[in-house]
């Protein structure tokens, strides 16, 4: 009798909890991952796809899932160690296969240009784009959007004629850095 | 509010925090008047000399302009136009150095100055106290005034408030050592600047209106206090020399003991503050309708024998003004095109705390420019020495007590160093005001405000790269979103058409049996007469026999042969059109008969003829395609050359319709040609696989009529004319479905071929699959 009531008692409370889990399950449904957007909002959003997912989203995707967190090569250093400060994890080095073109002279942004002379209008360049910053049509000569360029580098490998290369983003009063070996400060003596 | 009055009367005044007390350098330049200096060859005027946007170019290279003139017009509010400061020649518009620390290039004005002086039709307005607000307003505007203390904010702007103002605050305190641009300016114009006020008054409608002086500028306070002698409403405020009293919001806390909250505007205060220099721009364009054009520009330094104030049109080279003054430098033998070695000497824009090098001695001058600066070695030896002093910081903490703004300034060195922005914009790096006073303290000779400089503009670039990194997020997501509903879009179609292709075919098969059972009962009909022939007359000899067995063990170097007797009858056909008559035509008939009996032995002469017509008419169709194009050429040959080698037996008839399909096909292709290279591809196939057909039928039935002629060419010739009959049939419904469906076309083949009982198929066909 007494093993009965112990398990019916049990019984109850088993049954109280699953319920109660069940309703919290559908109560405080979660949408989606949030730790994916929050990696999201770290990665440059270039859409350049080199760290072999197709854009920024499905590369946080794979990082919230366990993939390494250090092949954004536009993000570089910085991203890493942001990624690593979110995610709790250790900041590694910026993966080999990932790594900027150190043989470039300089790694400064650019943006891809059209040498419109040469343009062919095959559309191929507007395809490759993750951004929509080439506009054109068919057998029309195409032009690039500098304002939404993200310089990923995707359209430059599709265009048949090699007519886009990659130019870095003329300074300007607006982008202009400040340089402390330039400017000394005057002092009066 | 009254306390706050009663207070400056009695000159009382509150403190900022921090300052500090530079050697003032003032008296180089105090005592000279403003020099009038005659006009230069040429000025340079920047597009864009202010805070805001540029304005958009009246005039174009080659322009005549007058002084005066405006040469932008502002298409944004926060743009101002420039004008024309003398008369001449607009002679380029091109990228020039302008004075930024930058050293940048940007879209210049150039005018080559003509001497002349010219004014453009000026009113002058006797009463500015009947203009209405809004008059005065679009006056400032059209004039392009922008602040003439520094920043360059557009004064219609800070002027066009409905907000209730309690203080207009005009600032003289001009408290940077080394400048007596404004200071001048007070002991010269005090009458034109306080006109100048009583506009704003008129315009603002302040409760008080209070001048900030700073007390080591006596002659200036003597002129503005005989200015405003009969102003109640003006009040001089003579405070203390301390640098930097001529801040905004120093001199808002000094005068009222206001303090304006990080990231909020005096206006929302009730305070508006204009400098003294503007003051006076605003009296010239309002009564005497003289836009902004000139501005008094102190050239100080020991590198200069007469340093002075001078007045200087905009767009003069500083290097003219240098000359005018008695630069002591060599390199200088033209006065309006020396260039110097950059930052040797150095020659600083702006004033000794806050300025910065130019590097190129053709910058102009433009409405901020309020001081040019050529120090002696001894005088500034920093300004000469590029490489930095720079020490260890000692955490002394002087930095912080001269701090006008009352940051850190010391953690926000490490912070700055360490590039943590976030740190940074919790320090309230944007409050700092570049005053250069913790630089100036500093004992570690750390170039402090430097680092705040860069960490300022690396944080605002930071901020545009947020701005567009959100910007190809929400492209990238939107283009995703795109691409699936496209996807969709095309998939749904997929199997539409599919569905489509599938009701097409299963109505085709029905069709196709039809043509089949026609070719079929045509085939049986042949057979039956074949029988028919071989029971009547058994004599069919083995002779005959074994030719028939020749022409078939011919038949796998079938492909070879016939291209040989093109060939030939190309050849034969150029003869004909040569020769009209003549033994030549006798060899030729010999040939074709030789041929013919080649493979057919038992033909007529009535067939050689029908041949030689064939191959005239081929060459012909050949002639036309010709004009078509090359690759047709080669198409047209094998077609040609198909037809008369596969038919050479039968009738014209069937000849004609073969013909005809071939031109139908022709003109198709011609068709598509207009359409598109791509579309030529599948033209040709297309082109081909109607050849294939119409061939292959005909050849398909030749083979029996090949054995058929052997033994009887009357019953031949009527079993010819019925094939033909069905050839045709088939040929048509075969056409029909090819206009159904091009997918068709290739189930359609496969559909005919069963019936090709040659073994050496045409290429196309093979092409096909």
């Amino acid at each position: 009798m007494n093993i009965l009531i112990a398990i019916l008692v049990l019984g109850i409370i088993a049954a109280l909890f699953g319920a109660l889990l069940g309703y919290a399950s559908v109560r405080f449904h979660v949408e989606g991952d949030p730790i994916v957007e929050q990696l999201d909002a770290l990665l440059p959003q270039t859409q350049c796809g080199q760290c072999g997912y197709p854009g920024c989203k499905p590369y946080a995707d794979a990082v919230a899932n366990g993939e390494a967190i250090n092949k954004c090569a536009p993000g570089g250093e910085d991203t890493i160690k942001k990624i690593a400060d979110l995610l709790g994890v250790d900041v590694q080095p910026i993966d080999e296969n990932h790594e900027k073109d150190k043989n470039e002279t300089n790694n400064l942004p650019k943006v891809a240009f059209i040498i419109e002379e040469d343009c062919i209008g095959c559309t191929k360049c507007i395809q490759a784009c993750p951004v929509d910053a080439i506009l054109g049509a068919a057998k029309q000569m195409h032009t690039i959007l500098i304002e939404e360029c993200t310089g990923c580098d995707l359209c430059v490998a599709p265009c048949p004629v090699d007519c886009i290369e990659m130019r870095p983003i003329p300074e300007t009063i607006q982008n202009w850095q400040w340089d402390l070996n330039k400017i000394a400060v005057k002092q009066v003596g | 509010m009254t306390s706050i009055i009663e207070r400056i009367r009695k000159n009382k005044f509150w403190h900022f925090h921090g300052g500090i007390h530079p050697p003032e350098q003032k008296q180089l330049t105090t005592n000279n008047p403003i020099k009038h200096i005659p006009l230069p060859k040429q000025l340079i005027l920047p597009l864009q000399q202010h805070i805001g946007h540029q304005g958009d170019l009246l005039v174009e290279v080659g322009d005549k302009v007058l002084k005066g003139q405006a040469l932008t017009q502002s298409s944004s509010p926060m743009a101002v136009p420039i004008h024309a400061p003398t008369s001449g020649v607009v002679s380029a518009i091109k990228k020039s150095v302008i004075a930024h620390p930058s050293g940048l290039s940007e879209l210049c004005l150039f005018i080559d100055v003509d001497g002349k002086d010219a004014w453009r039709q000026r009113k002058t307005c006797q009463d500015y106290t009947q203009l209405s607000h809004q008059e005065i307003i679009k006056s400032i505007a059209d004039a392009g005034i922008a602040g003439m203390g520094g920043a360059g904010f557009p004064t219609h702007i800070k002027v066009s408030t409905k907000s209730e103002i309690d203080f207009l605050i005009i600032n003289a305190a001009e408290c940077e050592p080394y400048i007596t641009a404004d200071d001048l300016l007070m002991q010269e114009q005090s009458e034109a600047i306080v006109d100048g006020i009583k506009i704003l008054d008129q315009v603002l409608k302040p409760t008080f209106i209070l001048i900030g002086i700073e007390n080591n500028k006596p002659q200036a306070i003597t002129a503005l206090q005989k200015a405003t002698k009969n102003i109640d409403k003006i009040n001089i405020c003579v405070l203390p020399t301390k640098y930097p009293t001529g801040g905004e919001k120093q001199l808002i806390k000094i005068l009222t003991g206001k303090e304006i909250n990080s990231g909020s505007l005096p206006i929302q205060s009730g305070i508006v503050v204009q400098n003294v220099a503007t003051c006076f721009a605003i009296s010239d364009a309002i009564i005497h309708d003289i836009p902004l054009i000139k501005r008094v520009v102190t050239l100080t330094g020991q590198a200069l024998t007469n340093p002075q104030n001078l007045w200087a049109l905009l767009g003069t080279p500083v290097s003219y003004l240098l000359a005018q003054t008695g630069f002591i430098d060599e390199t200088i033998d033209n006065p309006t095109i020396a260039t110097l070695p950059a930052a040797n000497p150095p020659v600083i824009m702006g004033g000794p705390m806050m300025g910065y090098s130019i590097s190129n001695e053709l910058v102009p001058i433009v409405k901020t420019s309020n001081c040019i600066l050529a120090p002696s070695k001894v005088e500034m030896p920093s300004a000469f020495d590029n490489n930095s002093n720079e020490m260890e910081c000692i955490r002394c903490g002087q930095c912080s007590d001269v701090c006008p703004s009352q940051l850190l300034p010391q953690e926000l060195q490490w912070s700055a160093k360490a590039k943590d922005h976030q740190q940074l914009t919790k320090l309230n790096l944007f409050d700092c005001i570049d005053c250069g006073a913790c630089a100036y303290v500093c004992p570690s000779q750390i170039p402090l405000v430097q680092y705040y400089r860069i960490a300022k503009a690396e944080i605002r670039q930071q901020q545009q790269l947020d701005i567009k990194a959100d910007k190809a997020k929400t492209r990238f997501e939107a283009r995703k979103l795109r691409l699936e509903k496209e996807k969709t879009v095309r998939e749904e179609k997929h199997k539409k058409a599919a569905a489509a292709r599938k009701a097409a075919m299963s109505k085709k098969n029905a069709a196709g049996e039809t043509a089949n059972s026609a070719v079929a009962a045509a085939l049986a009909r042949v057979k039956a007469k074949k029988e028919q022939n071989k029971a009547t007359e058994s004599q069919v000899s083995s002779h005959q026999e074994k030719n028939d067995k020749n022409s078939e063990s011919q038949i796998p170097s079938g492909d070879e042969k016939s291209q040989v007797k093109a060939a030939i009858a190309r050849a034969k056909a150029k003869r004909l059109a040569k020769n009209d008559a003549g033994n030549k035509e006798i060899d030729e008939s010999h040939v074709a008969s030789s041929e013919e009996i080649d493979d057919e032995p038992a033909n007529t002469s009535e067939k050689k003829s029908q041949v030689k017509a064939a191959i005239a008419r081929a060459k012909a169709k050949r002639l036309a395609k010709n004009d078509a194009g090359n690759k047709e050429i080669d198409e047209s040959h094998v077609s040609s050359s198909e037809e008369i080698d596969d038919e050479p037996a039968n009738t014209s008839e069937k000849k004609s319709q073969v013909k005809a399909a071939i031109a139908r096909a022709k003109a198709k292709r011609l068709a598509k040609n207009d359409v598109g290279n791509k579309e030529i591809d599948e033209s040709h196939v297309a082109n081909d696989e109607q050849n294939n057909m119409a061939k292959n039928e005909p050849s398909a039935i030749y083979n029996e009529q090949a054995q058929k002629e052997n033994t009887l060419d009357n019953a031949a010739i009527d079993k010819k004319i019925r094939i033909a009959a069905a050839v045709a049939k088939a040929k048509a419904k075969v056409k029909a479905k090819k206009q159904q469906n091009k997918l068709a076309v290739t189930d359609n083949e496969e559909q005919v071929q069963p019936n090709d009982s040659r073994p050496d198929n045409p290429k196309p066909n093979s092409e096909i699959k």
